[in-house]
């Protein structure tokens, strides 16, 4: 099985692609991780992976400079269905518009906009930087036999903005900062985390290696 | 619930770990990525690299301890001593930094917080401030100090926490360069007074001696993080055990 992390210039894949090979080992996948710029690849790649770190417009803009990327993403993940996971703001690019600094039009996989949290308590921090529990809104492959809730493990996030999904059913996990924030939305074969499950020690290698197994 | 964070910070000179008394003294302890490994397993929830002699030795920071400790260390990873242009926070950040403090470079030509924020986003960029209390009066006044503690400069600490935070550092790594190495607890009025300025996370650093102080840093000094060397690097606690001792005090602790 090939995983195609998705390298747009948006900071370091090999740390990424070096947690993905973990994972893959410690759940029993047999999985070659790619961390490629190559359309083709990603359109022979039986799993998807689409990272992205810095602000929304900037990882559009940098996607969209590699030619043939986003026509092969949509044709991977839209048409052939293969499971893809967004992580950070490949997450929040899975969503019908960010509102960082601009409006910038996302990907529209998830029917939503990103916006500023706001947190009810204005003595919280912003950026949302930190470990932070899960709150499950469903069941899901992708969170199975991970210890969830307010006594269960914590996933790290870094990230000021954030995805409301406009169908409530599409968001598969919250966390608390000031109120709801979405963790992870899930739809059909995607998904996406906004916390970094590749720096999230054990949650993140199991939800990975959930991912890896995966089939929606 | 975002639970308080306890970053080890690993000081690094020549690829070996150090921790100097006030920044002076330096001994020798240890491999910076065998530290590493040991510090993800014990519970650390983030790690600090910091190349303290980079600043005044002209070196460059050290890519190939940062690539083999992110290579093995699933957990968030900041870097800094020796910053100063943009390629240096690009280099760092390939290598697999997630974060990259700045300090001289900030306090030297302030534009480049807002350059480094605009390039890589303001969560990547720590803005490390080294003060001094200049007056016990009151208000207490702390000063901006470089070159590890050295070099005064001048600049109100509390003012250049808000220009930082206002040109996109997205955290800021506070230290008391009166109380570092001192193992007398942290600057509490220092960490209180930049915390409550700014908007941005703070990092708590400098001073400790006990578990007491990581929690008086939180609760008093309200720290987003504590930062600390030499308590868990000579084995006086671990990393669990100032995470026990922080949540039985009512903070919130990630235990998983």
């Amino acid at each position: 099985m090939t995983v195609a992390i998705i390298d747009y210039g948006s900071g370091n894949l090999h740390s990424a692609q070096k947690a993905f090979e973990r994972a893959a080992r410690e759940s029993g996948h047999a999985a070659e991780i790619v961390v490629t710029a190559d359309p083709d690849l990603v359109r022979r790649a039986e799993r998807i992976v689409l990272p992205g770190v810095g602000a929304f417009a900037d990882c559009r803009r940098g996607l969209d400079a590699v030619p043939g990327m986003v026509d092969a993403l949509t044709e991977a993940v839209r048409r052939d269905g293969k499971p893809f996971l967004g992580i950070c703001v490949g997450m929040q690019l899975m969503a019908t518009r960010g509102l960082e600094y601009r409006t910038t039009p996302g990907l529209d996989w998830i029917h939503g906009d990103v916006a500023l949290i706001r947190p009810h308590d204005g003595s919280l921090k912003i950026p949302h930087m930190g470990w932070n529990n899960l709150h499950p809104q469903a069941e899901h492959p992708l969170i199975a036999d991970i210890p969830l809730g307010p006594s269960g493990q914590n996933a790290y996030f870094v990230h000021s903005y954030a995805l409301t999904p406009a169908d409530p059913q599409d968001v598969l996990a919250l966390t608390d900062y000031g109120g709801p924030v979405t963790a992870i939305v899930a739809r059909d074969n995607m998904a996406g985390t906004q916390f970094h499950p590749e720096k999230s020690q054990k949650l993140g290698l199991k939800l990975i290696g959930n991912f890896l197994g995966w089939r929606p | 619930m975002l639970k308080i964070r306890v970053i080890p910070c690993l000081d690094v000179k020549d690829g070996r770990v150090v921790k100097g008394v006030q920044f002076a003294d330096l001994v020798d302890a240890g491999d910076p990525v065998e530290a590493a490994k040991a510090y993800d397993a014990a519970g650390a929830d983030e790690l600090t690299f910091l190349d303290i002699t980079a600043s005044h030795e002209e070196r460059g920071t050290l890519l190939d301890v940062v690539q083999r400790t992110a290579e093995a260390c699933f957990m968030p990873l900041t870097v800094g001593g020796g910053v100063r242009t943009v390629d240096d926070i690009r280099r760092l950040l390939l290598a697999g930094a997630d974060k990259v403090s700045i300090n001289t470079a900030a306090v030297t030509r302030r534009a480049f917080v807002r350059e480094a924020a605009e390039k890589f986003g303001d969560q990547c960029i720590v803005v490390a401030i080294d003060a001094k209390k200049v007056s016990s009066g009151y208000p207490e006044k702390w000063e901006i100090f470089t070159h590890g503690g050295r070099n005064p400069t001048g600049i109100d600490a509390v003012d250049y926490a808000r220009e930082v935070v206002s040109l996109g550092a997205g955290e800021l790594l506070v230290t008391s360069m009166d109380k570092d190495g001192t193992k007398s607890g942290y600057d509490i009025a220092l960490m209180r007074t930049i915390s409550d300025a700014v908007s941005v996370p703070v990092v708590a650093s400098g001073g400790v001696g006990s578990l007491d102080d990581l929690v008086a840093g939180v609760r008093d000094g309200h720290a987003s993080a504590v930062l600390a060397a030499s308590i868990f690097h000579f084995g006086t606690y671990t990393v669990a055990e100032a995470k026990a001792h922080m949540a039985a005090a009512g903070l919130p602790m990630r235990m998983d």
